[in-house]
């Protein structure tokens, strides 16, 4: 089986599971509680906290624990622009992960007025045009770090520091949930104000992630109740998911070097060897930075559906990238923003390469998805 | 062999999937998608939901095969819903179960299934096919109340080879029964009813949110009479007896719609009945076949005898019996018996 999906998720790492497996029994107490079974938890998440904090350089208040990514998007959206009972304006990108886009509608359903930096064909947002949006009722400047579907790194802290040079109030969000998965995400060399991170991506546990909030940052919480996480997202913490989480990110860092050499080395023999077997075939952003883990590409004549059941026929997992929840492959937002037309959207395919990939896989699976799709030509 | 089945959540195509499976075929499911509701709204009711493809996916995982949602909407959305809009502004009665079929489920879908090298594609249509000396001949499925051949009508030679209809040989009870059986957990799920995406609200205020602005026109008697005014030929459909908007003390009928005049004429029972029907785009199931035979010209219709003569690509049907409000754009099914021979769309009726 070649696992060629971890932008969609990735194994769990084994050290993560080692130390979540205390938590399956032992560790139980509600970590709001004041006895010693809930220190023992309220100790184990602020051990957390202090150890992600520490990793992307921030301070352990500004931390704040969500669900999962698309919380952390939600709140960093909807918190901004419904913060001081306002109905703040947004400014994003029209390649945004569907949680901003998503949460930066509902907004505008409810009054705010949501604006989007232009892209160019390699999925780039230009700073200047960006930053020139930007008014007193801005709320959120929200661009993502790399595009969870054609891999295409954003200017961020070019677009941090020019939002910021003109209008050093505002606020500046990273969704850096594919980001971070190949590149440090240090909050101040990015500049940003707040930032979202989803551990299943590098090998932690779903349905956990955090927010990072720059302290003195207003926020409107979206979970109202018991005032967990300084009132910023009430509910009672999953202990084991945090820790877990705080594992992964430990260690990622740790490898992080060996980890982009051989995920790059693996993705650029998988597209050379792609290119050499299928002269045609197009590298989506091609022209713009690229993070190390990700391939898009679009294989002219092959309709992506047809060639996703041929390569799952064959044990090889990839991704459409965009799909409805019935699992439909949808024309991507993302690739329409680029101008790309339906058509062509539906010959493309993402391969992500993560922390399992093994050396020799990026060869193999090129040579396999050459066959499959020459069996569709 | 490789069966492709066309699964909808619904209980037929799920037991036709766990028939195949029994039969030894290796089994893919596909749900195709076809169309989407608004967002944040369930989609419309039918065969298209989220809903439907998970009830699809849980049997597919029950019957362990490999189970895939398929988006067709642009297709779906050119060739069916647009067809629908058209057909509607040009005085006629679609019938976009039939032109789905046509256009995305037995030609799409049969080269999909082509190119990943299935043998057949499979569908919970009650009918038959069965194969003689090489040709391939369609028949009403057993169970008279649930029988679909009328909307495979437009089958021929090279599609009916790839095609196989497993829950054709059982009556709708049977099928069910079947599915409890087998524990597939749409066996009491309701039959679906109305057109997929026109949903629980009517086709009127479907047309109206597609941007079909209605334009006025008047309301003819057939005897000449202006009668009214009516807000758009959209509104009506020929035998159309409710909502005309107009009372003279007796029961009166929509007879004609001119779409190029915007004229509805309306007129008495009798005004509806018709003796011959032109019918185009005819598909015969082997070869053009003329003289006594039966029509069936609405999906849940009785058939009735007909003669049949050919002109071209078109058939001069001429009915035994005056038949009332056969509607230009209905597709006629034409039978010998209980075996379908062709089917076309009416054209124009006298």
């Amino acid at each position: 089986m070649l696992y060629l999906d971890h932008a969609a998720s990735s194994p769990l790492r084994p050290e993560v599971w080692a130390a979540m497996e205390p938590f399956r029994h032992d560790v139980y107490g509600n970590p709001s509680g004041s006895h010693a079974i809930s220190r023992k938890a309220k100790n184990a998440l602020e051990d957390s906290r202090d150890l992600v904090a520490s990793l992307i350089n921030a301070d352990p208040k500004e931390i704040v624990f969500t669900g999962g990514g698309s919380e952390a998007d939600n709140l960093a959206i909807k918190g901004r622009a419904f913060s001081g009972g306002r109905r703040g304006a947004i400014i994003t990108s029209p390649t945004e992960h569907d949680a901003v886009l998503g949460s930066a509608e509902h907004c505008r359903s409810l009054g705010s007025t949501v604006t989007f930096a232009k892209v160019t064909a390699d999925g780039l947002v230009d700073p200047a045009e960006t930053a020139s949006h930007v008014t007193a009722d801005t709320a959120v400047v929200s661009i993502m770090m790399g595009n969870n579907e054609t891999g295409v790194r954003m200017p961020v802290e070019a677009v941090a520091a020019t939002v910021k040079a003109a209008h050093p109030a505002a606020i500046v969000h990273t969704d850096a949930v594919q980001g971070y998965v190949s590149e440090r995400a240090d909050v101040d060399a990015l500049g940003v104000d707040l930032l979202s991170l989803a551990a299943h991506k590098f090998g932690g546990p779903k349905g956990v992630g955090l927010l990072y909030v720059r302290s003195r940052t207003p926020l409107a919480p979206l979970v109202h109740g018991g005032g967990q996480e300084l009132g910023r997202r009430s509910g009672t913490h999953n202990v084991m998911a945090v820790v877990g989480m705080a594992a992964a990110m430990a260690a990622l860092e740790e490898e992080r070097a060996a980890f982009r050499a051989r995920v790059m080395g693996e993705r650029d023999a998988f597209e050379a060897t792609l290119a050499k077997l299928i002269p045609d075939l197009v590298v989506t952003g091609a022209g713009a930075p690229r993070m190390v883990q990700t391939s898009h590409l679009r294989i002219p004549g092959v309709r992506n559906e047809m060639l996703l059941v041929r390569l799952d026929r064959a044990g090889l997992a990839a991704s459409a990238a965009s799909a409805c929840q019935s699992g439909a492959a949808t024309v991507s937002h993302v690739l329409e923003a680029m101008g790309m037309t339906p058509a062509l959207a539906r010959e493309c395919l993402r391969f992500s390469f993560g922390w399992s990939t093994a050396e020799g896989e990026g060869t193999r699976a090129a040579r396999l998805v050459a066959g499959e799709a020459g069996a569709l030509r | 062999m490789r069966a492709l089945v066309a699964m909808s959540g619904g209980v037929d195509s799920s037991v036709a999937a766990a028939l195949m499976k029994e039969q030894g075929w290796e089994v893919m499911g596909v749900t195709m998608k076809l169309w989407q509701g608004p967002d944040g709204e369930a989609p419309t009711a039918g065969c298209c939901t989220v809903s439907d493809a998970e009830d699809a996916r849980r049997v597919a995982a029950r019957l362990d095969i490999p189970y895939y949602v398929w988006d067709y909407t642009e297709e779906f959305m050119s060739g069916v819903v647009g067809g629908f809009i058209d057909d509607y502004r040009t005085g006629r009665t679609p019938n976009p179960c039939v032109e789905c079929n046509r256009t995305i489920k037995f030609s799409r879908l049969l080269a999909h299934a082509d190119a990943l090298d299935y043998d057949v594609v499979v569908t919970g249509h009650y009918a038959r096919v069965t194969s003689e000396d090489g040709r391939n001949r369609l028949w009403r499925g057993v169970d008279p109340d649930k029988d679909q051949s009328y909307v495979l009508s437009m089958l021929g030679q090279d599609q009916l080879a790839r095609l196989s209809f497993p829950v054709g040989d059982l009556t709708k009870d049977q099928t069910r029964r079947m599915a409890a059986r087998l524990g597939i957990r749409t066996a009491h799920k309701p039959d679906s009813q109305d057109i997929c995406f026109v949903g629980q609200g009517n086709y009127r205020q479907f047309l109206a949110v597609q941007g079909v602005v209605p334009t006025q026109g008047p309301i003819i008697h057939q005897d000449g009479r202006l009668l009214g005014v009516h807000h758009g030929i959209t509104n009506f459909t020929i035998g159309q007896r409710r909502g005309l908007g107009v009372a003279v003390g007796e029961p009166l009928y929509v007879t004609d719609i001119d779409p190029d005049a915007g004229i509805v004429t309306v007129g008495d029972r009798s005004g509806l009945e018709v003796d011959e029907a032109t019918v185009e785009n005819m598909s015969w199931v082997d070869r053009p076949v003329a003289g006594d035979l039966l029509a069936q010209y609405r999906a849940h219709g009785r058939a009735v005898p007909v003669e049949v003569s050919q002109e071209d690509e078109l058939a001069i049907v001429h009915f035994a019996e005056p038949q009332e409000a056969l509607a230009r754009g209905q597709t006629l099914a034409l039978y010998l018996d209980e075996e379908v021979v062709g089917g076309g769309i009416i054209r124009t009726t006298a």
